[in-house]
């Protein structure tokens, strides 16, 4: 890996600067482009470009969890995301319920929004498993010598 | 009225198995019992209300939109099974928290049987094919896990297979036929399907539907040519063996034909397949009881006698073999479970299962004999306990059979004097005759082991007293259910001299010849091969090499670990099946052209011809992965220019991701080496490029022809914020219109996901792992 001195300083914004734009994108996505699944892309190039320039293990520290446990978090929210409407209102599985929020202005929250967060989880673990897993897969071969990879 | 009660049982079984995974091994035992006995309660504080037949119905369960009609329902049938199911299942807690005590899996057995109890109240009480189903399942699963508790050994491994395989298949079989019911029924609620009685059996799929659901009652119950999983499955511990390989599971079975019983009764097909298979299964696992020395494997061989007796009782028409067929349910619960329990303290205490190296034990253990001897002689049928007043019923029934009747009495002439004997064998020749050394000195165990027994025992005993109780406050009730109509029981423990009497003598008396013929019967009937070749378990064990090798020999012709072949393969495939379709349906077509303007627009497809005639001609790998991701960048251009600003978004970020990660993958594998194909190789591939790019470029041709239908997008269009509260079209079809799909396609991500940490890591370099 190559890991200089002045890419291992901007790491942090590389990181997060993608981070905060995929959250921007998640949210704005019901009305304008974006959504879950562009903005886990954008989420996972941030993870990408920090575990260029620290190593994987810092890029999996940043995430907390396992990459496959992210996806199967995004899988179980996105799911649940549908049971709402059986339960308060018998309507089919993914019917997403509406909650208008008080606040004077128009702004409805629907589970739709809890839908698009399982969608962005997924994705963001997706990439990351096969980026970090073939990144530690060549610090093997490499005998460990470059010393950023790490066993998961 | 709706009643909670049914709903409310569930939730302790599933809030008992959440808190036993939690806390620690001694409170898990602790926890299980406690749900068992509240459940207990509960049942038997319903029981009085279901005995004036009032059915305890909680429709809470009903989801209409997953096509759940019904709800869960307590009547009698149901309480009969779900009072053994509690109430076993108590004793068999405490009884395995001393069984297994310091056994490391105790608290993954415990919680596992405690899971198993909840899926099987849930069976008996599903008023909906749908959840009977689902919990039927699970069930076979808990049982599966069960069974393999000692997955170290391999055969322990192998027998769990097998009972998965043979009961999960009868499950599909059941699946089926419950699905083509209630299709025929217009209902999955299984009250709806006994009132719809006349258009299940009018539906043109009547006779298949009956059949799938006989064999996957069949299957669960261990009916003969099925029977030999449940012997096999006696490598599960003893409180496992008792639980659910005598008392319950394996009742399931014989659970759903009684309750669907109303709906068959009066055919003849279902009559003749349930009398005379279970006639067959109880005299065949007689004879096969008569030749084990396994201590376990005897018992498994009595249960399977049972449960043919079962279900032949079920076939057989008039009213008395419902009651028959109820009373002799709960009467072989309760010596079976018992037995079961006696045969796991004798192999605790002394080290052998084996009824050769074994006798004379009572002096040693006389609570266990005291316990034994009362089972086994409600098991042998005698007065005055509750398995004579069962005894007396089935023969009843048999002999009302009419014109069957010689047949059934000559066949259960074999099963009932086997069950003698072997019951003499289990108490008298391991109890009371002369002592053999055994590996260890027995003594009795802690009363958290013999309480289970004696009070298994000691109630076959008392209801034999006062067999009045249970024909009042149980049989009745769930005969009337297993009938679809009243019925009037009144079970008596003398019946003065009748035919039934005799024959019931004659019976004891053979029994008692076969016992004391038993040391030297049991050898030389084990010495017959020809029985052994004859099990149909040899079926299974050739069918499952023949699948595990034709597995292999599909895998070897189409995972070959080419990967340029099977790209080609794939490439092949999809060029000539657009290409062949288009051809035969008359598909080609070239849309209008407008007068060709020169447009600035189209310096994104010059970018996607450059990168892709880079990208074929590029020396090396790296190459070709900047000249792809030029073609990608490009179309990202096409759709921006295009107004399609979310494809754009997406397409840029998964080509930047794509282009990332190659690239990584690519920096330290030997990507420098050159082309190594030879002439004819790429003359191939270039002949399969060629296809695939006409067959492309003939298709979206033919798509541009034909004019666009506009409903879906117009409606999408217009629905999107009054429904959807979005004006993002695009976002608001993917996560809400058609969310479900989206659902489906991140899974898929999931799965693509597990694949590949699961190939890099097999194929991680050796020296390093």
């Amino acid at each position: 890996m190559i890991q200089t001195l002045i890419l291992r300083t901007w790491a942090p914004l590389l990181l997060w600067m993608p981070v905060l734009v995929s959250l921007y994108i998640l949210l704005r996505g019901h009305n304008e482009p974006g959504g879950g699944f562009i903005g886990g892309l954008f989420a996972s190039a941030g993870l990408l470009l920090y575990a260029t320039a620290r190593g994987v293990a810092a890029s999996r520290r940043v995430l907390v969890l396992h990459p496959t446990v992210v996806v199967g978090l995004g899988i179980i929210v996105a799911a649940v995301s549908g049971l709402p409407s059986l339960v308060a209102s018998s309507q089919p599985y993914l019917t997403h319920l509406w909650w208008m929020t008080p606040l004077g202005v128009d702004l409805p929250i629907g589970t739709t929004l809890l839908f698009d967060v399982g969608v962005y989880l997924t994705v963001v673990g997706m990439s990351c498993a096969i980026f970090f897993g073939l990144l530690s897969w060549q610090a093997d071969i490499d005998g460990g010598q470059s010393g950023t990879g790490e066993r998961s | 009225m709706p009643q909670p009660t049914p709903f409310t049982i569930l939730l302790i079984g599933l809030a008992a198995s959440l808190i036993g995974s939690v806390v620690s091994v001694r409170w898990t035992i602790r926890v299980s019992a406690l749900a068992a006995f509240a459940i207990l309660v509960i049942l038997a504080g319903s029981a009085p209300r279901i005995a004036a037949d009032v059915a305890l119905f909680a429709p809470l369960w009903s989801m209409p939109s997953l096509g759940m009609a019904g709800g869960l329902r307590l009547d009698g049938l149901a309480l009969v099974l779900a009072l053994l199911i509690a109430g076993i299942g108590l004793l068999v807690f405490v009884y395995a928290g001393s069984y297994l005590h310091g056994d490391p899996k105790l608290r993954r057995l415990v919680v596992t049987l405690t899971i198993f109890m909840t899926a099987m109240l849930g069976s008996v009480m599903a008023d909906d094919v749908i959840v009977l189903f689902v919990f039927w399942e699970m069930t076979s699963l808990a049982s599966f896990f069960l069974i393999a508790t000692n997955h170290e050994n391999a055969n322990a491994r192998r027998c769990a297979q097998q009972a998965l395989l043979v009961t999960g298949g009868g499950g599909l079989a059941l699946l089926a036929g419950l699905l083509l019911i209630a299709i025929a029924a217009g209902t999955t609620s299984i009250s709806g399907i006994i009132a719809a009685k006349a258009a299940v059996l009018a539906h043109p799929a009547a006779l298949p539907a009956m059949l799938l659901v006989i064999v996957g009652c069949f299957t669960k119950s261990a009916q003969v040519p099925f029977h030999f999983w449940l012997p096999n499955a006696m490598v599960a511990p003893t409180p496992v063996s008792t639980y659910l390989h005598s008392a319950t599971m394996v009742k399931l079975g014989v659970y759903l034909l009684a309750r669907l019983n109303p709906v068959y009764q009066d055919e003849y097909v279902w009559q003749h397949t349930l009398t005379w298979f279970g006639l067959a299964t109880a005299a065949t696992a007689a004879l096969l009881a008569l030749r084990e020395t396994d201590l376990k494997r005897v018992l498994a061989y009595t249960t399977v006698t049972a449960l043919g007796t079962l279900v032949m009782l079920i076939g057989i028409a008039p009213e008395q073999s419902a009651v028959a067929a109820i009373t002799f349910l709960v009467v072989h619960a309760f010596y079976k479970a018992a037995l079961f329990m006696i045969a796991g303290i004798v192999d605790h205490e002394t080290g052998t299962r084996d009824l050769g190296r074994l006798g004379g034990l009572a002096r040693l253990m006389p609570v266990t004999a005291v316990a034994a001897t009362l089972a086994a002689l409600s098991m042998a049928g005698l007065p005055p306990f509750v398995g004579f007043v069962a005894k007396e019923l089935i023969l009843e029934a048999k002999l009302d059979a009419g014109p069957l009747s010689a047949g059934l009495i000559v066949l259960g002439f074999i099963a009932n004097a086997a069950t003698v004997a072997i019951a003499g064998v289990l108490s008298l020749r391991l109890f009371f005759g002369e002592s053999r050394p055994t590996p260890e000195t027995p003594h009795d165990p802690p009363w958290r082991m013999t309480i289970g027994p004696v009070v298994l025992a000691g109630l076959g005993l008392a209801f034999g007293a006062a067999p009045g109780v249970l024909g009042q406050f149980l049989v009745e009730p769930a005969a009337s259910a297993v009938l679809g109509r009243p019925a009037a029981v009144s079970l008596k423990l003398w019946h003065g001299f009748t035919p039934v009497l005799l024959l019931s003598l004659v019976t004891m008396g053979i029994g008692i010849l076969l016992f004391a013929q038993w040391e030297r019967l049991a050898p030389r009937l084990k010495g017959q091969g020809l029985i052994d070749r004859l099990c149909p378990s040899r079926l299974y064990d050739s069918g499952m090499h023949a699948i595990v090798r034709a597995a292999e020999r599909t895998t070897r012709l189409i995972q070959h670990g080419r990967l340029r072949d099977y790209l080609r393969t794939l490439f092949v495939v999809t060029g000539a099946g657009v290409m062949i379709t288009l051809l035969a349906r008359d598909g080609l077509a070239l849309p209008a052209f407008d007068a060709p303007a020169i447009d600035w627009r189209a310096v994104a497809f010059l970018g996607i011809m450059v990168g892709a005639i880079a990208a074929a001609m590029a020396k090396s790998l790296l190459r070709a992965v900047m000249a792809m991701g030029l073609v990608g960048f490009a179309s990202a251009a096409v759709f921006l220019f295009f107004a399609a600003p979310d494809l754009a978004l997406t397409q840029f970020a998964v080509e930047t991701l794509t282009i990332v990660i190659l690239a990584v993958a690519l920096s330290r594998l030997p990507h420098q080496r050159a082309d190594d194909r030879d002439r004819r190789q790429a003359l191939t591939d270039g002949v399969i490029a060629l296809l695939v790019g006409s067959a492309a470029t003939a298709l979206l041709l033919a798509v541009l022809a034909s004019p666009l239908d506009p409903r879906l997008g117009d409606w999408f269009g217009s629905a999107s914020v009054p429904a959807a509260h979005g004006r993002n079209v695009v976002n608001v079809i993917l996560v809400d219109f058609r969310a479900l799909d989206t659902l489906g396609e991140i899974t898929v991500l999931a799965i693509a996901a597990f694949a590949i940490v699961a190939l890099l890591r097999s194929t991680r370099p050796e020296a390093n792992r």
